[in-house]
């Protein structure tokens, strides 16, 4: 087969595959009358009724605040962490056995501690739980990624007599903004994820929350929606990040494919 | 700072760490670093006694680093500390060896058919962000609160990094290797396992590391809000009923378990990826 | 007297794995010079450039510029590598590259972007201002980089096997810009190579250097006429004795330097993790 035409088949099976999927969810949740499974169509009606828009504002809103808020702590404490870890060899070596802890340890563990901690189930409660283990994705990789600036990169800035900070800020962050960006990407999954066990095992809103009454209640349609909707969170965050990171590291591609 | 432009083509980004070992020579630097690893970890444990002890933080919420230890100490001494211990292991293990027995043929197969990987594209994309967390209710009404739970969630969660990291082990061979093998007349099937799956083997090993992370969190998760049998159930346990120590000590027990898994998976990868000949430097 | 550099030495390591890099190195260059350094592969040319501007501390002995002590790098002085795609910042444009030595000096906006332009001019590449560095070729990257040192107004230049990764062709044309810009900006060059043609071609003087450990050789002077031209310069009787001269004493050396009684060789650059 001409290589047109295989392209072309491989575009239409992109697009028939996932319709077939689809089509075959609805069709089997139709005749299965599965009270666990209801219809596709019946899910997405109620995803309409919920999420556009009247629970959006109580739910999603507070989600979506804490995912931020959670997320955004996480990258600036990882980056101006990891920047003086990595330059201080004194730091380096006390910090690192408790970043190696706490980046093993099962986030969900310290659940239970984080709301016996702080006393509440309230957003600080939540937002602290996100942060602090989306700081170490970041942290790490800021680390790795100032390890591996070119040294002759260094030995310019160095013999042009670009010092401290202003070496920091032209000369370290641009360099390792590549690989603080993969850490950053691996901290906004993680982000949700961390936001939807926080809200499921204590909370008064949320999607996860959402997720927790309906199952309590025995609402199989509002809990897809909400598994639905979850999924979507996800998915659209990581898109933005990825046309955000395009952007900002246009010089990246270019450069990698110039130097390939 | 110590021992910058020393080193024999300094600059300042050499790791500290390495900068350390360079100057001090390599036995004197092992030492170094060990002793370092246990000064911090003292120095931690002493903050936290103090913290708790001097009611910085109130004792009933954060028990004191002794009693934690102690009671950890004497949980360890009893049958039901590890018969959940071996409940979450064999629910880790479990969930990790399926998404491993799914992930790695799939991703093979997704690797090496640009028509396959093509097809599933919009699919795989969308399915993999769904945060496994968000299918406990579903699973806590239909297969209920049973191991089969447990090890549905972690493989699910386990599955995709896994996939993904095959996908790419499988695509990133050297298509100079290939075309040298075509032209030796080696059949695909040859191809693939003499040259493909080698080379993807380090990215496996990468992906079971990243796995085998997820499995232990999912299969605590499951636990821990499903009440299935095992150190998270125990967590669950001791918070619902208000017993702090024991919150404290499973949450110690769950850290140091956890973190054996990653020194283990992680030395697996390095052994895995030294021996790959990207990893390899040039002969001088 | 700019620069004099006396009785540098840099060893690594201790005991065992001792590496005596450079053994015994003292040269002085005067003001508006161009002094070429050759030695033998891997007779630490690189190393002692680096101690030179300042980026390594040498193991022993001093060098002076000006009568004061340089111990980091110096102001007056400005460095080009060899490699001179990682020296160039990536995520900058070609402006914003060669701005970046002038940050932090005492300067106005306007006078700043003036020496960006002047110096992109006296390299040829003012077209390519708002360009990134990995969209334009080896040469023009390197003119880029030579902008930079430029701009940064240096009473002496130190320049490391600059042109060594650019093509023959290219190179004849780089080699006749820098004696373009040392005329034109009245600079003093040190300017370390491994290429003996080019050595002789460019320089004022040839500093010999031994093999490893290091030291000077000889100093040959080199009187011929300036202007210097790839052609004519090239078929004078002298041009043929000078480099003559100049190889056979690396030939010597390198024959001399025998491998099994040799200290290892300092590689040059970091090996990559």
């Amino acid at each position: 087969m001409s290589s047109r035409a295989t392209n072309r088949l491989k575009i239409a099976a992109e697009i028939a595959v996932p319709l077939a999927i689809l089509g075959g969810w609805q069709l089997w949740t139709v005749h299965a009358h599965s009270q666990f499974f209801p219809r596709l169509s019946t899910i997405l009606v109620t995803f309409r009724k919920m999420w556009l828009f009247s629970q959006f504002g109580e739910h999603v809103v507070p989600s979506l605040e804490r995912i931020g808020l959670g997320f955004g702590i996480a990258v600036l404490a990882g980056v101006l962490l990891g920047i003086p870890l990595f330059l201080s060899l004194c730091g380096y070596l006390l910090a690192m056995p408790h970043i190696e802890y706490w980046r093993a340890i099962p986030p969900p563990a310290l659940l239970p501690i984080s709301v016996v901690l702080l006393h509440s189930i309230g957003n600080t409660q939540k937002i602290s739980f996100i942060a602090f283990f989306c700081l170490f994705p970041v942290l790490l990789n800021t680390i790795d990624g100032v390890r591996s600036i070119d040294p002759t990169l260094v030995d310019t800035a160095r013999s042009y007599g670009v010092r401290g900070l202003a070496r920091i800020r032209r000369i370290v962050l641009p360099a390792a903004l590549p690989q603080i960006a993969a850490g950053m990407r691996n901290s906004l999954s993680l982000a949700v994820i961390m936001m939807v066990l926080s809200e499921y095992f204590s909370s008064t809103s949320g999607v996860g929350y959402v997720l927790l009454i309906s199952k309590n209640t025995f609402q199989l349609a509002p809990m897809w929606a909400a598994i639905l909707l979850i999924g979507l969170l996800g998915y659209v965050l990581n898109v933005l990040f990825i046309l955000a990171e395009r952007r900002v590291l246009a010089w990246h591609r270019g450069w990698r494919a110039a130097t390939a | 700072m110590p021992g910058l432009g020393d080193a024999a083509t300094a600059t300042t980004v050499e790791s500290p760490a390495d900068q350390g070992v360079e100057r001090a020579g390599p036995g004197i630097a092992r030492v170094g670093q060990i002793g370092a690893v246990l000064l911090s970890v003292a120095a931690a444990l002493a903050v936290w006694e103090l913290v708790s002890r001097t009611g910085l933080i109130a004792e009933r919420d954060l028990p004191s680093m002794s009693s934690s230890f102690r009671e950890l100490w004497s949980l360890v001494q009893t049958t039901s500390f590890w018969g959940a211990f071996a409940q979450t292991v064999r629910g880790w293990a479990l969930g990790l060896a399926v998404a491993t027995a799914l992930a790695v043929p799939i991703g093979i197969l997704l690797g090496s058919s640009d028509f396959a990987a093509r097809a599933l594209r919009v699919p795989i994309e969308f399915l993999r962000p769904i945060p496994s967390a968000a299918l406990i209710p579903l699973l806590f009404l239909t297969l209920g609160t049973t191991l089969r739970s447990e090890v549905f969630l972690a493989a699910f969660g386990a599955f995709w990094p896994l996939l993904v990291q095959t996908m790419y082990g499988v695509r990133d061979v050297d298509p100079l290797a290939i075309d040298t093998a075509r032209s030796f007349g080696v059949g695909r099937f040859e191809r693939l396992y003499r040259i493909k799956l080698p080379s993807a083997v380090p990215y496996i090993a990468t992906g079971v590391r990243i796995s085998s992370a997820v499995s232990l969190i999912l299969a605590f998760t499951a636990e821990l809000f499903m009440g299935i049998p095992g150190l998270g159930q125990k967590v669950n346990f001791a918070q619902a009923y208000g017993l702090n120590d024991q919150l404290y000590a499973y949450a110690l027990a769950t850290g140091f378990l956890g973190v054996a898994i990653h020194l283990v998976s992680s030395a697996a990868e390095r052994r895995a990826l030294r021996w790959h000949p990207s990893q390899r430097t040039a002969a001088a | 007297m700019l620069l004099e550099i006396e009785t540098l030495s840099k060893t690594y390591g201790t005991g065992p794995k001792v590496t005596r890099a450079i053994g015994s190195v003292s040269l002085t260059v005067d003001e508006g010079e161009f002094a070429c350094v050759v030695g033998p592969s891997g007779c630490g040319k690189t190393t002692l450039l680096k101690c030179i501007a300042g980026l390594l501390k040498p193991t022993s002995g001093e060098v002076l510029l000006r009568g004061k002590r340089v111990a980091g790098p110096p102001e007056q002085m400005a460095l080009v590598f060899q490699e001179y795609s990682r020296s160039l910042m990536p995520w900058a444009s070609v402006r914003n590259n060669v701005l970046l030595p002038l940050r932090h000096k005492k300067l106005k906006t306007a006078e700043r972007r003036a020496l960006v332009e002047e110096a992109l001019e006296a390299v040829g590449l003012t077209t390519f201002i708002d360009h990134y560095p990995w969209q334009l070729s080896g040469g023009m990257q390197q003119r880029v980089a030579i902008a930079r040192a430029l701009a940064y107004q240096p009473t002496i230049l130190l320049m490391d096997e600059p042109f060594a990764s650019v093509d023959a062709q290219t190179r004849g044309d780089l080699e006749d810009l820098i004696l373009r810009v040392r005329e034109e900006f009245g600079i003093t060059i040190l300017f370390v190579t491994h290429d003996i043609d080019e050595s002789v071609y460019l320089a004022d003087r040839v500093v010999v250097l031994t093999h490893s450990p290091t030291e000077v050789k000889e100093i040959v002077p080199v009187a011929l006429p300036r202007p210097r031209d790839q052609i004519a310069t090239k078929e004078l009787a002298e041009f043929a004795q000078l480099r003559a001269h100049v190889y056979r004493l690396i030939k010597r050396e390198q024959e001399a330097g025998d491998p099994e009684t040799l200290a290892p060789s300092v590689p040059d650059t970091r090996t990559p993790v």
